[in-house]
């Protein structure tokens, strides 16, 4: 019985959903339609620019190299925010040496790092990888050293009484309790890595999604300029959609039940 | 079995020390079941950190079967207050019991040796459920199935039935006295609950308020196995709980040595 006005109530839901985007999006064409601007095209064009361009003719030539270049840095933010995260978290000695610096290093306004970072690497692929890398792994890391800081003291008691150490320690109690605490500092850093992603690949860049959207903006190929936005926005809602299937996959546990089942 | 000798620990130096448990002696025998009850505030978790070998004393030692403690030995185990935190909500029933036997090289068959601790408190077919899913009463059970599983000599718990209602108090209280003779362990509780104490107890020690001191120790003459109703309403256990209860409220200054 409750079940059946639970499903209902969720069909009631989907379809408010789907029914305001459809709606949304033809108030959009009729919008863009009729609109005189040279800025505004179409939607029925957009789309055919965006099927031209991305089905599939550039995703080798720009979505590619993109998505190489967000997960290499995406990745090394990852692997440099959990280690020196555990290391910081560990010692209350190196964090309080570390403080200043990594408050001052995490205040730089991600973009202000572009033009240091071309002189350095160049405008290859290495300028972004390292410019993602280094502004996502704050979060990641700051995330990570409260966990580790904040570690319970039953639970570690446990695990020494029970003589849980080393890998085993590590693996099956320190990197599960710390686990939300990661995945929510990844969650803060996928945003800003897409954000960077894009203005670098503006700023320094041969190729690329960035790069393709502000050529066709300095072109007035209005169309294809609108097309990238459509994909940059696609790319970013589906990355969000994967990043929560594999925490809830992960954290699985973190799900606290209310007791009955 | 296990002796604990001129035990004291102080937190803080100079000016600011406090003096939680001093100069304290009294020892276990194998098999034995010793209760620690003392007033609020006495320095009964302090001394249970320290027979545990989880908190370094500031003078004397622990002396389990002879050997110093100095860190958590092989044979003890010790069953929190605080269940929530003690097992690990990302691992199953089952698998929260089977950690500690991993590198335990004495227990042959860690499966079985999980499925007869949770089958012993009551548990067989919870196995695969995660600890947040199950009540209060039973995920302190798995805490004590985890313990059991580990086969110690010495059993240590810090106010284990604190954190649950009064009748489920009742049940696991009656559950560690049956698993107690089934699995011969020796057992040190520690609690704030007289009737508690005087309940499970074959000898009951006293301490005083801190700097806690030993006040008393008494041994409980009650017939086994106890039942809540019945050796409750014993003149023995009534007269017991009573000078229990006057040794508490003593002044520290009326210790006798």
């Amino acid at each position: 019985m409750s079940r059946m006005h639970l499903s209902r109530g969720r069909l009631g839901w989907l379809t408010l959903e789907v029914g305001a985007t459809a709606l949304i999006v033809a108030l959009l064409w009729l919008y863009t339609d009729t609109n005189e601007s040279y800025a505004v095209a179409p939607l029925g064009d957009v789309l055919d620019a965006f099927r031209a361009t991305w089905l599939f003719e550039h995703v080798g030539s720009d979505v590619v190299p993109s998505l190489v270049r967000m997960t290499l840095g995406y990745g090394a933010a990852i692997v440099i925010g959990v280690v020196v995260g555990f290391g910081l978290g560990s010692s209350p000695v190196l964090a309080a040496i570390a403080a200043p610096v990594v408050s001052f290093l995490r205040s730089i306004p991600a973009a202000a790092l572009l033009p240091p970072a071309i002189v350095l690497f160049g405008i290859g692929g290495g300028t972004k990888v390292a410019v993602i890398a280094f502004v996502c792994c704050w979060p990641i890391m700051l995330n990570t050293s409260d966990g580790v800081r904040e570690l319970d003291s039953t639970m570690l008691a446990t695990a020494r009484v029970y003589g849980i150490r080393g890998i085993d320690r590590l693996r099956m109690v320190v990197l599960p309790a710390v686990a939300p605490r990661i995945f929510a500092g990844m969650r803060t850093s996928l945003s800003i890595a897409i954000l960077l992603l894009v203005t670098s690949e503006m700023i320094a860049s041969t190729n690329g999604i960035g790069y393709f959207v502000f050529q066709a903006q300095q072109q007035f190929a209005v169309d294809d300029m609108w097309a990238g936005v459509l994909l940059l926005g696609l790319l970013g809602f589906g990355l969000n959609l994967l990043f929560g299937v594999i925490e809830r996959r992960v954290l699985r546990w973190n799900v606290r039940g209310d007791g009955s089942n | 079995m296990l002796e604990v000798v001129g035990l004291s620990k102080s937190y803080g130096t100079g000016a600011k020390v406090t003096r939680a448990i001093e100069r304290l002696d009294f020892a276990v025998e194998e098999h034995e079941f010793v209760g620690i009850v003392g007033p609020s505030g006495a320095g009964k978790t302090t001394l249970l950190k320290c027979i545990a070998g989880l908190l370094a004393p500031t003078d004397g030692q622990t002396l389990l079967r002879g050997v110093p403690v100095t860190a958590p030995p092989p044979e003890l185990a010790v069953v929190f207050q605080d269940y929530s935190r003690s097992l690990f909500p990302w691992l199953s029933v089952r698998r929260n019991v089977e950690l500690p036997l991993r590198r335990k090289q004495e227990v042959a068959d860690k499966g079985r040796a999980a499925a007869e601790a949770l089958g012993a408190v009551g548990l067989a077919g919870f196995e695969d459920h995660y600890p947040w899913q199950l009540s209060g009463g039973m995920q302190q059970r798995v805490a004590i199935a985890r313990a059991l599983a580990y086969q110690p000599r010495v059993l240590l718990m810090d106010e284990p039935f604190a954190s649950v209602d009064a009748q489920t108090r009742a049940e696991l209280e009656d559950l560690v006295l049956r698993v107690r003779e089934q699995f011969g362990v020796t057992i040190v509780l520690v609690t704030h609950d007289i009737d508690e104490a005087v309940y499970m107890s074959d000898r009951v020690v006293v301490l005083s308020r801190p700097p806690s001191t030993v006040q008393e120790i008494l041994t409980v003459e009650l017939p086994s196995p106890r039942d809540q109703v019945e050796s409750k309403a014993l003149p023995e256990f009534v007269s017991l709980r009573a000078r229990v209860y006057e040794t508490i409220m003593q002044p520290a200054a009326k210790v006798a040595g």
